[in-house]
């Protein structure tokens, strides 16, 4: 007989602990479905997680595509922490890169040291004003942030089309969707010859590190924290619930608005239509596989990395799409959310009782 | 002038085209939601729907298979949804998220072999009384069944929600679980039926697109229309009939915008295309504001976990 009991208190070890079992369980989904495909589930595997980080370019990928998912959900941390669903980063994403490509353009042909402060700067502003936007009607209207931040994810996009077609297309583009090159000045500096891991990661570094600081040292990330665990509490003790929503959206668009200027002004080198592989959607796996953990987002955005990396080796050596790599992204999402259950529940085995028979 | 009437008339044909695809997934999730849970995976359900649709139809060349099929599919990757977040309690908000996810790439990997081939033509009624009577042949007939479907299930919805016992109690369970629960209703079987339900929907939706509509298979060929579905169902405050009126207006601007386009007007066409998304955040800052608006039709537990301790 099985019986399930609600746990009083989780134990941190567990907690931890299922997102790995969620990896290992989503690596025997793959395998089952690479078999169901017709591959041998071993050999496809290696070519999704072990051929692609097996030299110094490859890992160097692998950190380029970490360094805007461990930054964007560093910053989903503080909204998922405090109950608010920002679903919305790829918008924000999108508009931070609108503003910084915006401002490098309006550089093009300048030569400094500070152009590109400026830019990134912008773009992290440009985040933090179009994320303000779910959490201003949320304050003031009542509106569902869920809604809106989705609904602004298209609006970005289309606006960012508007631009690349129309008025800051390239004059000598031949009619192409996208803008200029930007200048050297407006550029990431790349760490490596020959690889393209450039200097947005250390922002993505110092970015964890003070977010730790604010989350566990800080007055305001207790509050978070207590918002987030009971409402009821956050009002009783009177912390201002308004402020701390606008507040949370704010760091949170700052962190994905500066994500899309690492990318623009990084691997990318202008504005185009695709300026994201869905990074602000990916980095929601992220933030929830690293437990909304600083620490543990670093890890779980090295991991999700691996599927976008993982995708482009297999669409090479396996003709498979590459969308292949969401059904993994996807996969780990579902095992890790269904795992939490052991985290609330104990499943207990019981014998039958005497007088049970 | 016989002949313009006879344009706009087959322009409202095309309107009426494009909204199937929206009436049919915004009014799957709004029974969904209805109930109570909040399903963002209507776009991964849609597209499972339109390639298992188009598979189907290729492999067995029988395209009321391939529309049953895409039902079931539809269906079965709810199944994925329900387990979690009704019997796993699982954050609505996430699951869909990554139920979304998980369709696009898993149709993308059924649907790798089935690139470039053609579609079969799906067969359209009345197509005499379409070409023979002027303006309102266009619109009311020359139609493929699923589109007249379509156009009921809103009416049907509505009825359903509200005249019928079943539709109570689905109401009754999204305003407030405990209560009903409490009157012996079993909420989480309440709850599951929905998901499964506005999962068919949501396939049959994708096999409109894949077998109809442009017949073929496209990777991520949905394009956001399962977002803006969702979209929908806000716009429409939850209301079935409002839910038509909508994915009239949304269809109406995807055509619009294509005619611009050829035409040469000089409105952006990203700006139409945006309309939709700005419209839906606006009715729900009027709605929201509001809080008897907001109280009238909006399930009250939406997006809620609910467990009943045993």
């Amino acid at each position: 007989m099985i019986k399930i009991e609600k746990r009083n208190d989780v134990t941190p070890s567990i907690y931890f602990l299922t997102p790995i079992l969620a990896i290992f369980l989503t690596l025997f989904g793959g395998g089952i479905i690479f078999y169901v495909l017709g591959f041998n589930p071993i050999e496809a595997l290696k070519f999704f997680f072990i051929t692609p980080i097996s030299d110094l370019y490859g890992f160097s990928e692998l950190l380029v595509k970490a360094t805007p998912l461990c930054l964007i959900a560093i910053g989903l941390s503080f909204c998922f922490k405090s109950n608010n669903w920002n679903i919305g980063a790829e918008g924000q994403l999108i508009f931070g890169g609108i503003v910084g490509g915006g401002v490098a353009l309006l550089f093009y042909g300048h030569d400094g040291f500070y152009v590109l402060p400026i830019i990134i700067l912008s773009g992290a502003i440009g985040g933090m004003i179009f994320a303000m936007i779910p959490a201003v009607l949320k304050t003031y209207f009542n509106t569902n942030e869920i809604l809106v931040s989705l609904m602004l994810v298209y609006v970005a996009k289309l606006l960012l089309d508007y631009l690349v077609v129309g008025p800051w297309s390239n004059p000598e583009g031949f009619n192409f969707p996208e803008t200029r090159q930007f200048s050297e000045s407006a550029r990431m500096p790349i760490l490596f010859d020959g690889l393209r891991i450039h200097a947005g990661i250390f922002i993505t570094l110092i970015t964890v590190f003070l977010s730790w600081l604010i989350l566990y040292k800080t007055y305001l990330g207790f509050q978070i924290k207590v918002s987030g665990l009971s409402l009821k509490t956050a009002k009783y003790a009177g912390y201002k619930g308004k402020t701390m929503i606008i507040i949370v959206f704010m760091i949170s668009g700052a962190c994905a608005g500066l994500a899309g200027v690492g990318e623009i002004t990084g691997p990318i080198g202008q504005l185009h239509r695709n300026i994201s592989p869905d990074y602000g959607f990916t980095a929601i796996i992220v933030a929830f596989l690293g437990r909304l953990n600083p620490v543990g987002i670093i890890f779980a955005s090295l991991v999700v990395a691996l599927t976008y990396l993982g995708a482009e080796t297999a669409q090479i050596f396996l003709q498979i799409p590459k969308y292949t790599g969401q059904v993994f992204q996807g996969m780990i999402l579902f095992f890790l959310l269904g795992s939490d259950y052991l985290l609330f529940f104990k499943i207990k085995f019981l014998g039958l009782k005497k007088n049970e028979l | 002038m016989s002949f313009d009437l006879n344009f706009i008339g087959i322009l409202i044909g095309a309107i009426m085209a494009s909204s199937v695809p929206l009436i049919l997934a915004a009014s799957g999730e709004l029974i969904t939601e209805r109930s109570g849970v909040l399903n963002l995976g209507v776009e991964g359900m849609m597209i499972i729907g339109a390639i298992s649709g188009f598979a189907l139809m290729v492999v067995t060349d029988n395209l009321f298979l391939a529309v049953i099929g895409s039902m079931i599919s539809g269906l079965i990757i709810s199944i994925i949804f329900g387990l979690l977040t009704q019997s796993l309690l699982t954050n609505h908000v996430a699951t869909g998220l990554a139920l979304t996810i998980f369709g696009i790439g898993m149709s993308a990997m059924i649907g790798k072999n089935f690139v470039g081939i053609p579609g079969k033509e799906f067969p359209l009624l009345f197509v005499n009384l379409k070409e023979n009577i002027p303006f309102l042949g266009p619109i009311l007939f020359g139609h493929s069944i699923i589109l007249y479907f379509a156009f009921l299930l809103p009416f049907l919805t509505n009825y359903f929600l509200r005249k019928t016992k079943i539709g109570l109690i689905i109401r009754a369970v999204g305003d407030s679980p405990t209560s009903a629960s409490n009157q012996g209703i079993n909420v989480t079987l309440v709850r599951y039926s929905c998901i499964l339900y506005g999962g068919a929907m949501c396939g049959l939706a994708g096999a409109y697109l894949s077998l109809i509509y442009t017949p073929q298979w496209i990777e991520n060929m949905t394009g956001g229309r399962g977002w803006i579905a969702l979209a929908l169902v806000v716009f429409a405050t939850w209301s079935p009939i409002k839910v038509l009126i909508g994915a009239l207006i949304f269809g109406g601007i995807t055509i619009l915008q294509l005619h611009m386009q050829a035409v040469g007007l000089r409105i952006p066409v990203q700006l139409l295309s945006a309309l939709p998304y700005i419209m839906t955040i606006i009715v729900l800052v009027v709605i929201s504001r509001d809080s008897r608006k907001i109280k009238l039709n909006t399930p009250t537990s939406l997006g809620q976990i609910f467990y009943k301790e045993k």
